[in-house]
């Protein structure tokens, strides 16, 4: 398998990534899923919609696995990233990565995420049981535009 | 000339569009069109300097835009 970035619109298929990630060579196979969290800063959240830049964020994945795959020296690295409407414990992005040995592999795992959640331009706009929406700020500043 | 701002998330809701046409000078840099930018309604909103993308690459403030460029606004990500 080529590193792959994918963004989609349908539920994450979580074994479908490990087998792509799978080879004959690969002694490890790591997953990681992130899911929508019910409690985001103390407050209740019954939902999340994600929204990309999508012609750049499919770029800057691309890259990503791409860097991860050479840094790494694996070529089985598989990012997928869902948008739109999501609800309490829906995966909201996969990542598996295949490699001979289990160190590298947790290594590449850790590494993509963190880059993703750097300088992928995904937002999320959080639900709220009260009915209000606001766009999260990682950044911990007070997001603009969005109502209180 | 005139460059495509894209506005996402956030930002957008800020200025209640997801896209403006900007008029700016032939050797205009990326902080050009932001100050344009700026004189739209809900643009104080907006941090001072906000991340941008010029073509879907990022870019900082002195990068030369051209005509027909894409630039977009990028507020903080929340990916993942």
């Amino acid at each position: 398998m080529t590193p792959l970035a994918t963004l989609v619109r349908a539920p994450i298929d979580p074994i479908a990534l490990v087998r792509a990630a799978s080879s004959p060579g690969n002694g490890a196979v790591i997953l990681f899923l992130g899911a929508v969290r019910q409690v985001n800063d103390g407050r209740d959240v019954t939902g999340i919609d994600y929204a990309a830049y999508e012609g750049m964020a499919l770029r800057e994945l691309q890259a990503i696995v791409d860097e991860g795959a050479t840094r790494f020296g694996t070529p089985d690295v598989i990012v997928e990233h869902r948008l739109g409407e999501l609800a309490v414990e829906d995966i909201s992005v996969g990542i598996a990565v295949g490699h001979p040995h289990r160190d590298m592999a947790y290594a590449v795992s850790r590494w993509v995420i963190e880059e993703l959640k750097r300088r992928v331009p995904i937002w999320k706009r959080e639900h709220y049981t009260d009915g209000t929406r606001e766009w999260v700020d990682p950044s911990g500043h007070v997001s603009v535009g969005s109502p209180r | 000339m005139t460059v495509t701002v894209l506005l996402f998330a956030s930002y957008a809701e800020a200025l209640g569009a997801s896209s403006l046409a900007v008029e700016v000078a032939g050797d205009a840099t990326v902080a050009d069109v932001i100050s344009n930018v700026r004189a739209h309604p809900g643009a104080d909103r907006l941090p001072p300097m906000p991340l941008v993308a010029v073509n879907q690459q990022y870019a900082d403030a002195h990068a030369p835009v051209r005509d027909g460029d894409e630039v977009a606004l990028i507020p903080p990500v929340a990916g993942g």
